[in-house]
């Protein structure tokens, strides 16, 4: 047994409302790839920030013992010091900055202040070749693929000294090509006696590299094993990450499904800025009238991205494919097309692309369908207050008025804003893009009557979630997407997490979805 | 009282301004032993700041999308220009002058326009360009030389008034008292149908005692100032000017579905195409609205000083932007009325005349200035925090 290089006792760390880590304890030895798996929401990356020292050490309880000291870090810096660096999923390079000086940022290499270029360039060209990047040292990282910027993120941890590394989803942008090139990496920096604490959702990974894995759900500490001393399998994993109790989370569901409503054939889709990347492949899939479906993927899989481009083609370019509604194909140019045709796509991100925070409930309830509430292009305020009222009340926003800022709103009421927007725009269908994320569970719960409301109007539902228990919970069937493909469908009967788990990561044989 | 206090207390970022506004003109009024508030300086006040408040309306505009526009000063002044040579040199008649030189104005915004909303250049680089541009265009068209003797009814927009039909009565201008008196029974009836509307739909009105007194102060305020301007030469052309501008503006933006849009543009762009609103188009229009009434006020400021000069509208632009911060819009975008906007541009008007009245230095005019403008935002500032 080689000895603990890292040691997290008791850890608890609550936001506002929730309790992220409720006493989690977490061993990592000198010299192993150590895997920290865990369900969206199971507190995998706010254990990484505690760690850091991205929370510093007064806003968490517990002990955190580096190298047989115990540590309480103020800040990113603080912990960088000691040989812990992080590196997030969202990378964190200056893109018009070149690859040297980047490797080198908040670290220069400099003699009173001044930098010495000629030392950033060799230095950086050592660091480049011991991650086995293949770049002039001057070129600009916004001229890199994301996997080589991955690798000046590490490179970068490296002039740093680090002994301790964090990886939070490094491949979950990355092909698969660029993918096997980090996890390699990761071992070959195992060798030079790194060790590295590894996120990740794609089990077959984390099966091929890691020594030791830690399953984390709802805050707690699940297990730890050694994949060494034990015969670790994926579903023995996926049991410890999902397992819970689910009785009462959902609403009752009758469903009366009624004949197909949407269908989208042959859906491709490239990325917006790289022309040849394409993020979206011969996506088929339909909705029926009544129906609640379900879009199942890890993050990456392309689920918003999807969504997107059939809301009015609002992300990528290229799109080819058909958009066929009630029989008919309809031709979505932009997205007062997609509003016009009775879609409505309700974001993930309702704080950036859902709301305008600085205006009130009433204004943003009637944004997408100011024409029901004007008369010859003149508002009728009274109205709109009317309106809004109304699904102030229906929706259970719970606010004094409807004049009330958005921005001031808690996630639950800010979401029910944005859903009623989306319903008072008069859908057919509609696409919900993680609907309960970062919300309470009360608020959850009514969020999904609504959805159960509104699929018993007669309109068809889409719902993507990186939650899985939600979308066994409240979809009637269920669509798994994994690297901008349909990687089955399955039926709410047949469903289970287990089986939805294996075909997100793409590694278990899900029936391939086949719609008209 | 409670009510008062309560109703002051959620409308101080509105009511702010205007406060200020009184507050500033009463100070100049005792600081200038009453000249200030005679009818020939108010009279003036108007005709000074009028093309400031008519590029402060399209501005306002302008800075809810989001946007700035650097340029208006400059294209008020090549229109100035191409104004004379059409009268002048050429011999247009006035009408069609004007028509020109509008439609000029909106194809100089949509130019603009097109870079800053379809090629996605910021507004600041492209209007900054313009200024440039149409600054040497302007000295380029009057070959560096001012252009007078202008057409008696082109001179007659900025210094006419409108016509008394009565026969004066002790000095007094009738037409104009009228028109107070009318405009009076018109704002009665409004404000009253406007609560009478409340009241069917539920909305909380505000007791009917501070109602009265709310719309006795207005008719006041108004019958007070017609009856200054009744009794020098009655009201010019170009209050009428503003008044239109004034109230067209302020529908367009609080009751119409192109204002909404304007404002969502601003307040989250993201938000407003993923909503439907096609937030090109829109910004693209508010700068070609910006290039019409930029030729508006280059119009009415050749026509004021009865010339077409390479220097005109020199800093217009930084009044006019001026005046819509100091009146509570954002920089940020989404936030802005045009009222505040007028409301700001008289701030900035008054000061300018009240200090030239008591005799303070040009030089220490624009360093108060720039000191009042810096407070005013501060204040906005203060109270957005205090809200939160």
């Amino acid at each position: 047994m080689t000895a603990l290089i890292l040691e997290m006792k008791d850890i608890t760390k609550t936001f506002p409302g929730v309790k992220a880590l409720d006493g989690v304890n977490m061993k990592v030895r000198r010299g192993e790839i150590h895997a920290l798996v865990g369900e969206n929401g199971a507190g995998k990356s706010t254990l990484m920030k505690v760690l850091s020292g991205v929370y510093p050490h007064d806003t968490y309880t517990g002990e955190i013992i580096f190298n047989g000291q115990k540590c309480e870090f103020r800040d990113i810096k603080h912990s960088e010091e000691r040989g812990i660096v992080i590196i997030h999923q969202e990378l964190a390079l200056i893109p018009y900055l070149s690859i040297a000086e980047n490797i080198f940022l908040g670290n220069e290499r400099q003699r009173r202040n001044i930098i010495n270029w000629h030392e950033t360039t060799v230095e950086a060209r050592k660091l480049m070749e011991r991650v086995g990047l293949d770049e002039s040292p001057d070129t600009l990282v916004m001229n890199i693929g994301v996997g080589k910027q991955q690798l000046v993120e590490i490179a970068r941890a490296l002039a740093k000294k680090v002994e301790l590394l964090i990886l939070d989803e490094p491949t979950a942008a990355l092909n698969e090509d660029d993918s096997k090139n980090l996890l390699d990496l990761l071992v070959e920096l195992k060798k030079q006696g790194i060790t590295s604490i590894l996120i990740s959702h794609k089990l077959n990974e984390v099966l091929a590299i890691a020594d030791s894995i830690t399953v984390l759900r709802d805050g707690r500490t699940i297990e730890t094993m050694d994949t060494h001393q034990e015969q670790v399998t994926e579903d023995r994993i996926i049991k410890g990450m999902v397992g819970r109790d689910m009785t009462h989370r959902y609403p009752e569901r009758k469903a009366h499904i009624g004949d197909v409503l949407f269908e989208v054939r042959n859906w491709n889709v490239y990325h917006p800025l790289h022309g040849g990347r394409k993020i979206i492949h011969d996506v088929n899939l339909h909705i029926r009238r009544g129906e609640i479906v379900g879009i199942a993927g890890l993050m990456g899989a392309g689920r918003t991205e999807l969504a997107m481009s059939l809301f009015g083609r609002s992300y990528g370019r290229q799109i080819s494919g058909k958009i066929i509604k009630n029989g008919q194909e309809i031709d979505v140019p932009d997205v007062s097309a997609a509003i016009r045709h009775g879609i409505a796509y309700v974001t993930e991100d309702r704080k950036n692309y859902g709301l305008i925070l600085i205006d009130d409930i009433k204004r943003n309830t009637t944004l997408a369908n100011l024409a029901k509430i004007s008369r010859r292009g003149i508002t009728q305020d009274y109205l709109e207050v009317q309106e809004a009222e109304a699904f102030r009340s229906k929706l259970q926003i719970k606010t004094p008025s409807v004049h009330q800022k958005t921005g001031n709103l808690s996630g639950g009421n800010q979401q029910k804003v944005v859903l009623s927007k989306w319903i008072f725009a008069e859908p057919d269908v509609l696409i919900l893009d993680e609907p309960t994320r970062g919300i309470d569970v009360g608020a959850k719960y009514e969020i999904y009557t609504i959805i159960q409301r509104l699929a018993n109007e007669g309109k068809g539902i889409l719902v993507i979630s990186s939650e899985l228990p939600e979308i066994l919970g409240i979809c009637d069937r269920i669509y798994a997407m994994c690297e901008g493909r349909i990687t089955g469908e399955i039926s709410r009967e047949e469903a289970d997490q287990e089986k939805l788990m294996k075909m997100m990561t793409g590694t278990g044989g899900g029936k391939l979805g086949h719609a008209g | 009282m409670d009510t008062l206090a309560k109703a002051l207390k959620s409308n101080i970022r509105q009511y702010g301004m205007i406060i200020a506004l009184v507050f500033i003109m009463l100070l100049f009024q005792i600081l200038s032993d009453g000249i200030l508030m005679q009818p020939l300086n108010i009279t003036n006040l108007i005709l000074q700041n009028s093309y400031i408040l008519v590029l402060a309306i399209g501005m306002v505009l302008v800075i809810i999308t989001g946007h700035i526009d650097l340029s208006v000063g400059s294209i008020a002044a090549v229109i100035g220009a191409i104004a004379a040579i059409l009268m002048v040199r050429m011999g247009v008649p006035v009408w069609l002058t004007l028509i020109i030189c509008l439609l000029i104005g909106a194809l100089i915004g949509a130019w603009q326009g097109f870079w800053i909303a379809y090629v996605g250049i910021p507004a600041f680089i492209v209007t900054l360009a313009g200024m440039l541009l149409f600054r040497g265009l302007t000295m380029v068209i009057l070959e560096g030389q001012s252009i007078a003797s202008l057409p008696e009814s082109f001179l007659n927009i900025s210094s006419g008034f409108v016509p008394d039909l009565f026969d004066e009565a002790g000095g007094l201008h009738l037409t104009t008292i009228l028109v107070g008196v009318l405009l009076s029974l018109l704002l009665i009836w409004s404000e009253w149908r406007h609560r009478m509307v409340q009241k069917k739909y539920g909305v909380e009105t505000i007791h009917i005692g501070l109602f009265i007194v709310k719309v006795a102060l207005l008719v006041a305020v108004l019958n007070a100032f017609m009856f200054i301007l009744a009794s020098y030469e009655g009201i010019p052309n170009l209050l009428i000017i503003l008044v239109l501008l004034i109230a067209a503006y302020t529908f367009i933006t609080n009751r119409t579905v192109i204002g909404r849009h304007i404002y969502a543009t601003g307040g989250n762009v993201k938000a407003a195409a993923l909503s439907g609103i096609k937030t090109k188009r829109v910004t693209f229009m508010v700068f070609v609205n910006m290039g019409v009434l930029s030729a508006l006020a280059g119009i009415i400021f050749a026509s004021r000083l009865s010339a077409a000069t390479p220097k005109a509208g020199n800093l217009f632009e930084l009044d006019a932007i001026a005046a819509c911060f100091i009146g509570g819009a954002s920089a940020t975008g989404g936030v802005g009325t045009v009222i505040g906007a007028i409301v700001g541009g008289l701030v900035m008007g008054v000061m300018n005349n009240g200090m030239s009245l008591i005799g303070i230095s040009i030089d220490w005019q624009q360093a108060i200035k720039g000191l009042v403008l810096l407070l005013a935002v501060a204040f906005d500032f203060y109270i957005k925090n205090r809200s939160n």
